[in-house]
């Protein structure tokens, strides 16, 4: 008993471990190393990480809730790309043309509920023909994709707004609006995961599915509602970020799913469903960044960023799986 | 009776089903344009579809085995540039049995994890991804790597020559999915690899070594992304670090697409093939119709969800799935 609550402790608390290690890490590093003259720790370096979050993180929080249901999602770098592209061009549409500033919101809705019905129809094909998410997914990767290449070939799509610019530049109480939204989402996806019966019942699916079909659960509807969160959260995180950017790429999002579900896993999730929680998912998201800024900060180039997030991941899985062993009679192989 | 046929009809089509839809692909393509089935046109489609093929191959046995391998992409990336380098560093004769030391070593290290300690395939690989990718970008500095004197020398041979009037890289596919085909069908190893996939607690108890037998697969999968890393870096004589980036899911949406099941347990090295034929004339026979290349992105996703619905549907003898 004593046991196990140090270990839960210990797996919990695991992930703000290891960010006060990166951070003591690349502050005694930065010193020595660094070639600039501002502290790793320095406020405005910070805040900058949080906002610098906000793309993976915010798409993080939805991966939450559905790998915590069991599923997973491997398309939501293209739904990303998507909604950018929506929200662009649509600034640019003749029968919007009277809008004026009015534009924004209405394109912000159309990426967005553009993004949610692509969540959607994965959580309905995962529904309604019993094929596994990780196949749905994996080929909506490629089908959205392909849908992003069919809208303006290879070349960007691009629109500046100014004033939508400047609200995505603003900062409120010192944080970006990106961060806010980060944080915001963050706050949402925790109160439904840890207050509802939603919540509730994606712990129970994602533990033991018949035994929640026979408490009464619908489990299909119920997924298809998340797959639905994840397509939104994935089109606000394009919103957030394309508001600034003003500008995208066909290419843009590709490898985001791996990111984030590197995050998520960080951050505690078990990829068998059942567990986790969005705290440590932005734990999760808050270590990686961490790690890109910290590296790049005492002069380490892309490839050893690449190197130790895979190395970490591997070492946490690791790490879990020796916590979990223990008290536990394992088939000896 | 008629109920009987219909059984007999979804049984069959449950077996066959992707030969029925690759004949069925052929023949509309055929229809539309008749270069479709020329001798060039064939042998350029399955010339090409050599590299993902060759991988195709080896992630069959890990996913057959019950596991995943998203690193192949990555994996195939750093032979590619690693022979390369090599081959201007020790000459060619040398570099090409280093360079497959180099990745066997990589899949050793991967099978380890996943074989011994039993940690989940995905995660593990999707962190070799990254990992492998980011050693790649060390070893080469970020820069492109190429050979030096393109002209004189054999080591093109594999990317580009040709024996009996057929392309190397066709050869080279040929040879190894029938080699790891037998092995596969026809050896105590390949029927371990099955039972290891299919229950393995089971294989355990009957005797088994599933960690050997896992950690093998993934032997088997970096041998065949050294070759696939080979030809590419033979056909190009010179590579970016990204050269395999994504390859890794179309390699596993061409597993999938021959039937594979991603519990482990099922699918055979005949039907991956199949499967990267088809995802490599669809290719083809889009860009015949004029059409772009980013067609073929929806089509391909179109029918894998088709094959594996239809699959699981026919096994259910129902076509709506019974989630409430």
């Amino acid at each position: 008993m004593q046991k196990s609550t140090v270990s839960k402790a210990l797996k919990s608390g695991a992930i703000w471990g290891f960010i006060l290690l990166e951070l003591i890490f690349f502050s005694i590093a930065g010193e020595h190393l660094s070639l600039s003259d501002t502290a790793f720790m320095d406020g405005e370096n910070m805040l900058l990480l949080l906002k610098q979050s906000a793309p993976i993180g915010i798409i993080a929080m939805g991966m939450t809730i559905v790998m915590v249901n069991g599923n997973i999602d491997l398309s939501v770098g293209a739904t990303f790309a998507i909604a950018a592209i929506v929200l662009l061009d649509s600034m640019t549409w003749p029968i919007f043309a009277g809008l004026g500033d009015g534009v924004i919101p209405v394109a912000w809705l159309l990426a967005l509920t553009v993004g949610t019905l692509l969540g959607a129809l994965n959580g309905l094909i995962v529904w309604k023909t019993g094929v596994d998410a990780f196949i749905v997914t994996l080929g909506s990767m490629l089908g959205y994709r392909g849908i992003v290449f069919m809208f303006n070939g290879e070349n960007p799509t691009s629109h500046l707004n100014w004033t939508l610019v400047d609200f995505a530049e603003a900062e409120f109480l010192g944080f970006a609006t990106a961060t806010w939204f980060l944080l915001g989402v963050t706050l949402v996806m925790w109160f439904v995961m840890a207050r509802t019966v939603h919540g509730r019942n994606a712990y129970a699916i994602g533990d033991n599915r018949e035994a929640a079909v026979n408490a009464g659960i619908r489990v299909g509807p119920h997924m298809m509602i998340n797959f639905a969160i994840i397509g939104f959260l994935a089109a606000l995180s394009a919103v957030v970020f394309y508001s600034e950017a003003g500008s995208v790429n066909p290419n843009d999002g590709q490898l985001y799913e791996l990111w984030v579900i590197t995050a998520v896993v960080l951050g505690g999730t078990k990829i068998t469903g059942g567990a986790g929680n969005v705290i440590g998912t932005f734990g999760g998201v808050i270590a990686i960044q961490l790690l890109r800024k910290g590296l790049g900060h005492i002069g380490a180039d892309t490839s050893t960023v690449n190197l130790a997030v895979g190395l970490i991941l591997i070492a946490v899985l690791f790490l879990d799986k020796q916590l979990n062993l223990k008290g536990k009679e394992e088939l000896k192989v | 009776m008629a109920a009987m046929n219909r059984k007999d009809l979804g049984e069959f089509l449950a077996k066959q089903g992707i030969l029925v839809a690759f004949a069925v692909f052929m023949i509309a393509f055929t229809m539309a344009n008749q270069k479709f089935i020329s001798i060039d046109n064939v042998f350029s489609v399955v010339r090409s579809s050599a590299i993902l093929g060759i991988m195709a191959v080896g992630v069959t046995f890990v996913v057959i085995s019950g596991n995943l391998d998203l690193s192949v992409g990555s994996m195939m990336s750093f032979s590619t540039i690693v022979v390369l380098d090599l081959h201007d560093k020790v000459g060619p004769a040398l570099a090409i049995p280093l360079m497959f030391l180099m990745t066997l070593c990589l899949g050793a290290f991967i099978g380890f994890l996943v074989g011994y300690l039993r940690l989940n395939s995905l995660i593990v690989t999707l962190g070799m991804l990254s990992a492998i990718h980011g050693l790649t970008l060390t070893y080469s500095g970020g820069q492109n790597m190429d050979i030096a004197d393109k002209e004189g020398t054999w080591f093109s041979v594999f990317g580009q020559g040709t024996a009996l009037g057929i392309p190397v890289p066709i050869l080279m596919f040929l040879a190894v999915a029938a080699f790891l085909g037998l092995v596969l069908a026809r050896t105590p190893f390949g029927r371990k690899v099955y039972a290891v996939g299919g229950n393995g607690t089971a294989a355990t108890f009957s005797g088994i070594r599933r960690a050997r037998t896992v950690f093998t697969c993934y032997l088997i999968s970096s041998g065949c992304v050294a070759t696939a890393g080979l030809i590419q870096a033979s056909r190009s004589l010179g590579s970016q670090n990204t050269v395999g980036q994504g390859l890794e899911l179309e390699v596993l949406a061409a597993v999938i697409l021959g039937g594979a099941s991603l519990l482990g347990g099922s699918g055979t090295i005949f039907k991956t093939v199949i499967g990267v034929l088809i995802l490599g004339f669809i290719q083809n026979g889009l860009l015949l119709m004029g059409l772009q290349f980013y067609v073929q992105f929806v089509v391909t996703w179109i029918i894998i969800i088709l094959a594996v619905w239809l699959d699981i549907a026919a096994k259910r003898g129902k076509l709506w799935s019974s989630i409430a």
